[in-house]
């Protein structure tokens, strides 16, 4: 693919159906997108112990997060350097002092470097040193993390982390803000779901509001409906009633909702649910966040207006709720989602038990709100693999965002900005590896 | 490679014997006694049987969850939700060990209001997933009544659950751990909690109805 193929496949208002289907456009994302931007490991409180590990894949790349000895935690390529076996055999558990190669006992230090080969006189004489870097496993290019939440790059160049992430960052501040302590602990239950769809498909629908109150409608109606009836017999609903209700607003509704788009891709849609009660429970919490924080801090956190953040292309954070979805991309058609919620540190059961309740009730498998997101994204995926039309179209609101600083404000908050925000980041990882830097000698 | 004048012949003709013998590979610097999987505890639940069961009990218990089973896959929703008490829970926890359906993370936790949101969604006409062919198919067995009070019961049993879904077939499996409590003269569902074999695999699409 050239350079003049990128500018056609993907412009200003429209992009070729291609980019949702193509299995060689997928494997250029999968080189130059994920496999060298930031990716989301996970959190440093799923490997507390030293020997702790987490597998997870980077783009296609097999890792695992593990804590070394020092207590910092290494992101290594799960794979060992004699015959390429995975060392870590599941999702997540404690590896001791070190890897152990289930083949032929080949083991490591917690930080990949060799400990051990048997027999180890076999290698005299050959290519195979102990000191050299091959003969163990192979680290990530660049680990770090913001406020606990550890992030991987296996590229040894590009942005640092908090250049990647930009103001996108308020997706860990706002959640651990909202902590009297600042900091999350992660709940160790993970929700795995499989979607038959381009994973654009899902960083796409996270920031659209025009697809809830249609998408979402039978559920909408059917929560608001009881809802109504138990304010009524009772004057109050349970609030995750709400969480539910809100998907049947109006298009007005949600187009009054604003989304804002960063560099990277990255995007906030602000918010619509209005979580902030005056039950005995809140009055509490919020208490507790004045007396850590001050009045006018504990008010900024609290009233901060995010309903969830866009990480892109794999993550959305929905920070007030301490919820965290993260993709990896299977195959064009295929995505994982991975799916985790926070406990707040330092905050009332009370609080914590808002955030299960969104879990249960739209993140689990059971789910009834991605129940038919991803009846619709399969579809989606079909229609895009057909020729009965070329183009997918962004063109709503055009010309009628605010930039400002590189940031893109929608003054409708069904803007098809988030899409046109999402394909500039897109083509600017991909346009590199078609069209090569030219050397200026 | 060292030259030498050996043939196979003479090669085959000598060895050594490998014995079993206490040899230490490295492999072992994991769990250097070759016991760490027998520390793990034991997941799951096993069943207790109560000390006497009436045949006539029995066969009541037994109806009431194969009508469960058979109302599920006549996507009856009503008449199912009406097995349950008013104060009824459905609960799908996310893992064998958890023992709290309002403190935990799970699958399903639903009373009969949010029942009636399920099933609101499900018979709503723009409940786009709905639009593919769906049906289920429940086996349930292994019934037993682990414990008996003048009007409370704890069962247990097994259950297979087949899905088709466009032109996919998924399968579920897994224990069901029922709480009854009698209602006039019959016994009613004050909890239904499903441990599914298959709770913590990847979900290929999700679950739209109970299991």
């Amino acid at each position: 693919m050239t350079a003049l193929d990128l500018d056609h496949l993907v412009q200003p208002d429209r992009v070729h159906r291609s980019v949702y289907t193509d299995q060689a456009l997928f494997d250029l994302e999968m080189e130059n997108m994920f496999e060298k931007t930031w990716v989301y490991c996970g959190h440093e409180s799923q490997v507390k112990a030293v020997g702790d590990y987490h597998t997870l894949h980077i783009g296609r790349q097999p890792m695992v997060m593990v804590r070394d000895r020092d207590q910092s935690i290494r992101v290594l390529y799960n794979r060992c350097p004699h015959r390429g076996v995975q060392l870590c055999g599941t999702h997540s558990g404690n590896t001791g002092s070190g890897f152990v190669c289930p083949y032929h006992a080949w083991s490591f230090h917690l930080n990949g470097q060799v400990r051990a080969i048997p027999l180890a006189k076999g290698y005299d004489g050959t290519r195979m040193k102990l000191d050299d870097p091959q003969a163990s496993m192979v680290p990530a290019a660049r680990v770090d993390s913001y406020r606990g939440f550890v992030f991987a790059s296996l590229s040894p160049e590009g942005p640092s982390l908090q250049e990647f992430l930009g103001e996108a960052k308020v997706a860990f501040d706002d959640m651990c803000d909202r902590s009297p302590v600042g900091e999350v602990e992660v709940v160790p239950v993970c929700h795995r779901v499989v979607q038959h769809s381009n994973w654009k498909f899902f960083m796409e629908n996270q920031l659209d509001a025009l697809h809830p109150s249609v998408t979402h409608q039978s559920t909408g109606v059917s929560a608001r409906r009881i809802e109504e009836r138990v304010k009524k017999n009772q004057g109050s609903a349970p609030l995750y009633f709400h969480y539910l209700s809100t998907f049947a607003s109006s298009f007005d509704q949600w187009d009054s909702v604003q989304t804002v788009n960063f560099p990277y891709g990255h995007g906030i849609l602000k918010a619509y649910m209005g979580l902030r009660p005056t039950d005995p429970d809140t009055v509490e919490y919020e208490g507790l966040l004045k007396k850590a924080y001050g009045e006018e801090k504990a008010e900024e956190y609290l009233s901060r207006s995010i309903h969830h953040v866009l990480i892109y292309p794999y993550l959305s954070v929905q920070s007030p709720l301490q919820q965290l979805r993260c993709l990896r991309p299977i195959a064009p058609d295929k995505t994982l989602s991975e799916i985790w919620h926070f406990r707040l540190k330092g905050a009332p059961e009370a609080i914590y038990r808002r955030a299960l309740w969104y879990f249960n009730l739209v993140n689990s498998p059971a789910t009834m709100i991605n129940a038919d997101d991803l009846e619709n994204w399969t579809r989606g995926q079909w229609g895009l693999q057909s020729k009965g039309g070329e183009w997918v179209s962004f063109h709503r609101n055009m010309g009628g965002d605010t930039e400002t600083n590189g940031v893109a404000y929608s003054n409708n908050g069904t803007s098809e900005v988030v899409m046109r925000n999402q394909f500039k980041a897109w083509q600017a990882y991909i346009r590199p590896a078609v069209q090569p830097a030219v050397s200026v000698a | 490679m060292s030259k030498t004048t050996l043939t196979t012949q003479q090669a085959l003709g000598s060895g050594v014997i490998i014995e079993a013998v206490h040899s230490m590979t490295g492999a072992e610097s994991i769990a250097p006694d070759h016991m760490g999987r027998a520390c793990v505890p034991a997941q799951g639940y096993v069943p207790q049987t109560a000390a006497q069961v009436d045949p006539a009990l029995m066969h009541q218990v037994q109806t009431l969850l194969f009508r469960q089973a058979a109302m599920l896959d006549a996507k009856c929703w009503a008449d199912w939700m009406a097995l349950f008490t008013d104060d009824g829970v459905y609960w799908m926890p996310s893992n064998p060990d958890q023992t709290d359906w309002a403190s935990q993370p799970s699958i399903f936790a639903e009373d009969p209001l949010l029942m009636e949101v399920r099933m609101g969604r499900l018979q709503h006409p723009n409940a786009w997933s709905q639009a593919a062919n769906w049906s289920t198919n429940h086996i349930v067995g292994n019934v037993m009544i682990e414990h008996i009070e003048k009007d409370a019961l704890e069962v247990y049993s097994r259950f297979h659950m087949m899905e088709l879904r466009r032109d996919n077939v998924r399968h579920f499996a897994g224990s069901y751990r029922h709480s009854l409590v009698r209602v006039g003269s019959d016994w009613k569902i004050k909890l239904q909690r499903v441990d599914m074999s298959n709770a913590q695999g990847a979900y290929d699409y999700v679950i739209q109805a109970w299991v």
